[in-house]
């Protein structure tokens, strides 16, 4: 009798899950947890509070993944305005910690609301399409880059460069998908090609120190600087880029072994249990763990872009579109800042670093995919 | 099923479009993997290298230096470890409270330790060598970014008495002087090393393999005999007060080895305690400082004229009326004298009877000589700054400097050449190397410079200049035949003699079979007395009476001062003032 119960009470549990989706996911989590370990090694409460996480996390991607679509579209609106205001108060009470006014101290937590615009701008977007269906003209793009742009200037302002750049991606995920002009991407797309390629050519000249750059703070353009030459300051602002780079090399084919990584015990690599995530796996595993990872990733990624466009509707064809985006953007961003072809920002290797919030954010995603997935077939029945 | 047929959805979501954001993730995780082959696949070795170069130390062992003893085994300079506190400025941030009690701990004003913790580096010695009970002290404390590295710190037990003789080391255990230098090799050993890991903060996190064992330095017996050397420093450091004297030296030789027992200067330091040294203070003035001997070189002239057979011991020779005109200059004794013997001219100390004896003898000759005793060359004993004194080409000696030099002007020696030419008198005729080692073995022999008879010969004469009537009855030894000579030289200052003296007294004894030789060189007494007579002789005597019996050398002559029974008749003349 009981034994029955419990089946039944497992069944009913893990229905809603994708077992493609979360089979890739679990193997992920649990080569993440590997490298956690090594990285935490001197500080292995962090090991265990990472584990706490993960449970709350998991247990958010559950709820979500019971959360019809349908249900998720009423909750756009309230929980964007609702993101934008917080983002508004953070601006105007917000704690200040290492430079950047990020947390808002509710009294019993601090939370970081531009962490639930990752979720809210694509969800408030994929809504607003799905309300213009059909005929999208040019007005709805303009308010469409409204919506987008409002909460990144502020989270841009704070500054928080990574997160901005992320839901800056989250947002353009939708609308390009959307159906974003050819003739409105081009010519930004050329823009930025002939922004970088100009920053290379000349950076000898505009890195200078008296030189200001427009909209970016002084440490964002070190930031881009040191990566065009991270050996014109190696104690400073290049210190990052090369100590990650060196672990990553040194790391070889094979890699060094679990818990041998010299560079990340040796306390060269910084943030190495956070953002740096990469280079301690890439140490210790080497070239083969490096690409089982980007295999993981790529399968991982690719499954959530089947059930996106194999979503019924519209919203969440663009909902889980954006969300499969905002991953491979995680994860691409990350990889590249530490394998030094792209500058530092404050990106997490997704799924992999350190820290709770990111991670409820990521797996509120999954979630929200495995929702999309379980109820494709409910429109037709 | 198949929703991305359905013609809406086909023209929603283009299938280029779809394309397009697959061709990116493409080439995005193409890059990806690219970047991953380069830096693992093909530039890691040069990676590692890196990263390597960031963690892996080799760190030096100290070897221990080796100890400096005397030749009964005595302890003369020994290692004895300390500790060094040094600091990470960025890692020391203390309150104030623990900058105070630090700073009293070792004995620094809080604001000097303030300002070394606020030096721009990664490193920063707060104080070198500290007492290891002090060491224990500010580790109790548990100061973050303070460490403690383990050194040796040089301790001289005989502080001052050995103090030139034995030099000292730097702070890194390297000699600076004397026999710290000279043997610096031998004693400082080895250092080892050990490759070790080190984080980025420079502690030791694994130690990896011994790279080279440390090899302690190896000690060194000198041979010094402590005894002896306290007798000689004690002796002279009196005499230097008594005569007010500027400074001195004094050497003691054993004449069967060449050893060096003892050699001491004033004014001296303490070894243990350089805080503010001068100049005069640390100058080994027995080697290289170098004066007009005067009288004491007049022994070296007669004998080369006994050698050559020109004057024989008794021949006579007109030394009235005490003065001698040679070309335009005119030489003087300091008291006339009548008809002496060559033997009394030695007694006498009469300038005008050595300068006859040398009109007789070429300049070659007398160059020869001078350069076979090793004047004119450094003795080579290998201690730093030793002096070779001023001995010039015979080719150029004009008559009158060639007499001057018959009695010890226009000449320069260290007090070490000096002593170490009077063993010739004292060997028979036989010169030997010095040396600042014990050795097992005394040399056999040396070098003649003289036959056996006419050292001999300068022997008695020797003993006759201690005897009354010599110049330096003050050296007399009570049990103990003794032969030497006074020099008392006006000191040349700015090319002109000047009124200050550098008064000396060489000798050996016991005459009958000579054991030691001592040497003793006052500069510049300034009590009244003058004489070497007067202010060195004493010393001598004091010194060779103790070294003598510390030695246990048997006396050879009875206690009784009859050495006067033991005179010819024909020599016995009136006490008289000694003569330069």
């Amino acid at each position: 009798m009981t034994a029955i119960n419990l089946r039944e009470l497992w069944r009913r549990l893990v229905d809603p899950i994708d077992p493609v989706l979360f089979g890739l996911l679990a193997v992920l989590l649990v080569y993440a947890l590997m490298v956690l370990a090594s990285a935490t090694n001197d500080f292995i409460g962090r090991f265990y509070s990472q584990l706490v996480n993960l449970g709350v996390a998991l247990a958010v991607m559950r709820v979500a993944a019971q959360i019809p679509p349908q249900r998720l579209m009423h909750l756009a609106l309230p929980v964007y305005i609702g993101g934008l205001l917080l983002l508004v108060a953070v601006a105007l009470f917000g704690d200040v910690s290492k430079g950047a006014r990020r947390w808002l101290n509710l009294g019993f937590a601090r939370i970081q609301p531009s962490e639930i615009m990752k979720i809210a701008m694509p969800l408030m977007l994929a809504w607003y399409f799905q309300k213009r269906e059909a005929l999208l003209r040019w007005k709805d793009y303009v308010i469409a880059v409204a919506i987008l742009a409002v909460p990144v200037l502020l989270i841009a302002k704070q500054p928080d460069l990574g997160t901005a750049i992320l839901v800056l991606a989250s947002g353009f995920f939708v609308i390009f998908l959307a159906g974003l002009s050819w003739k409105l991407i081009l010519p930004v797309a050329v823009a930025g090609v002939i922004g970088i390629g100009a920053l290379v050519a000349f950076e000898g000249e505009i890195c200078q120190p008296e030189v200001k750059w427009p909209l970016l703070k002084d440490y964002q353009k070190h930031r881009v600087c040191t990566l065009l030459d991270p050996g014109s300051d190696p104690l400073g602002k290049g210190f990052h880029t090369i100590q990650s780079t060196i672990a990553v090399g040194s790391g070889g084919v094979l890699g060094k072994g679990w818990f041998k990584g010299t560079q990340t015990h040796l306390e060269f690599l910084p943030e190495r249990h956070t953002d740096f995530i990469f280079a301690v796996l890439s140490e210790e595993f080497g070239l083969v763990g490096n690409a089982f990872l980007l295999i993981l990733y790529a399968l991982f990624i690719g499954r959530a872009l089947m059930i996106a466009a194999n979503a019924p509707t519209l919203f969440s064809r663009l909902l889980g579109g954006s969300i499969s985006l905002i991953f491979f953007t995680y994860a691409f961003v990350n990889m590249g800042m530490v394998s030094g072809i792209l500058p530092v920002v404050g990106v997490p290797l997704p799924f992999v670093s350190y820290g709770g919030t990111a991670l409820v954010t990521l797996m509120l995603g999954v979630g929200i995919l495995m929702s999309i997935n379980r109820h494709r077939m409910l429109v037709q029945k | 099923m198949k929703f991305a047929n359905s013609p809406l959805l086909s023209s929603l979501l283009p299938t280029w479009r779809a394309r397009f954001v697959l061709l990116v993730l493409l080439t995005a995780f193409a890059s990806l993997v690219a970047r991953a082959l380069y830096l693992q696949g093909v530039n890691n070795d040069f990676l590692q290298q890196k990263g390597e170069s960031r963690y892996s130390r080799v760190i030096e062992l100290s070897a221990t230096r080796g100890r400096i003893v005397d030749r009964h085994g005595d302890v003369l300079a020994v290692s004895t470890p300390v500790k060094s506190v040094w600091a990470i400025p960025e890692d020391a941030r203390l309150t104030p409270a623990q900058v105070r009690s630090l700073a009293r701990l070792l004995e620094m004003e809080p604001r000097e330790v303030s300002r070394r913790l606020a030096a721009d580096s990664d490193f920063v010695f707060l104080k070198r060598q500290i007492a290891p009970h002090v060491a224990e002290k500010v580790a109790a404390l548990n100061l973050p970014g303070i460490h403690q590295q383990r050194e040796y710190r040089r301790y001289y037990p005989a502080g001052e008495v050995t103090a030139h003789m034995l030099g000292f080391t730097g702070v890194d255990e390297n000699g600076q002087e004397g026999i710290e230098l000279a043997f610096d090799s031998r004693l400082a050993g080895k250092p080892g090393g050990r490759r070790v890991i080190k984080d980025r903060l420079g502690r030791i996190v694994e130690d990896v393999e011994s790279v080279r064992k440390p090899q302690d330095g190896q000690d060194i017996t000198l041979a010094l005999d402590s005894k002896i050397q306290y007798l000689a420093y004690t002796h002279l450091k009196q005499a230097i007060v008594e005569h007010k004297a500027k400074a001195g030296g004094i050497v003691v030789l054993d004449a069967k080895s060449g050893e060096v027992l003892a050699l001491a200067n004033l004014p001296t330091y303490n070894p243990n305690n350089r805080g503010r040294l001068s100049g005069a203070q640390l100058r080994n003035r027995a080697l290289t400082d170098t004066f007009e001997p005067g009288s004491t070189m007049k022994p070296f002239t007669v004998a080369l004229a006994l050698e050559k057979g020109r004057y024989r011991f008794d021949s006579q020779i007109q030394t009235a009326p005490g003065r001698l005109t040679i070309g335009a200059a005119t030489i003087h004794d300091a008291h006339p004298h009548g008809l002496l013997t060559v033997a009394e001219v030695v007694q006498k100390s009469s300038n005008v009877g050595v300068a006859k004896i040398a009109a007789d003898l070429a300049p070659e000759e007398m160059w020869q000589m001078f350069d076979t005793l090793g004047f004119g060359t450094p003795p080579k004993l290998g201690f730093p700054g030793e002096a070779g004194g001023r001995l010039r080409p015979y080719k150029t000696w004009r008559p009158i400097e060639q007499a001057t030099m018959s009695y010890g002007h226009g000449i320069s020696v260290s007090l070490m050449q000096l002593a170490r030419a009077y063993l010739v008198f004292a060997r028979d005729g036989d010169l030997i190397p010095l040396s600042l080692i014990k050795l097992d073995t005394p040399p056999l022999a040396g070098r003649r410079v003289f036959s056996g008879q006419t050292a001999r010969e300068v022997r008695v004469m020797l003993e006759m200049a201690v005897q009354p009537g010599g110049t330096a009855p003050k050296a007399q030894v009570p049990g103990y035949r003794v032969a030497g000579k006074t020099g008392t030289a006006h000191k040349l200052e700015g090319g002109r003699y000047s009124n200050q003296y550098v008064s000396s007294f060489v000798g050996f004894a016991p005459a009958s079979d000579p054991r030691l030789i001592v040497a003793v060189m006052i500069d510049e007494p300034s009590a009244g007395r003058y004489y070497g007579g007067e202010v060195a002789a004493p010393v001598f005597s004091r010194v060779m009476a103790g070294a003598l019996r510390a030695l246990g050398v048997p006396p050879d002559t009875p206690l009784a001062p009859v050495q006067v029974a033991r005179q010819n008749a024909a020599r016995e003349v009136p006490a008289v003032p000694e003569s330069m």
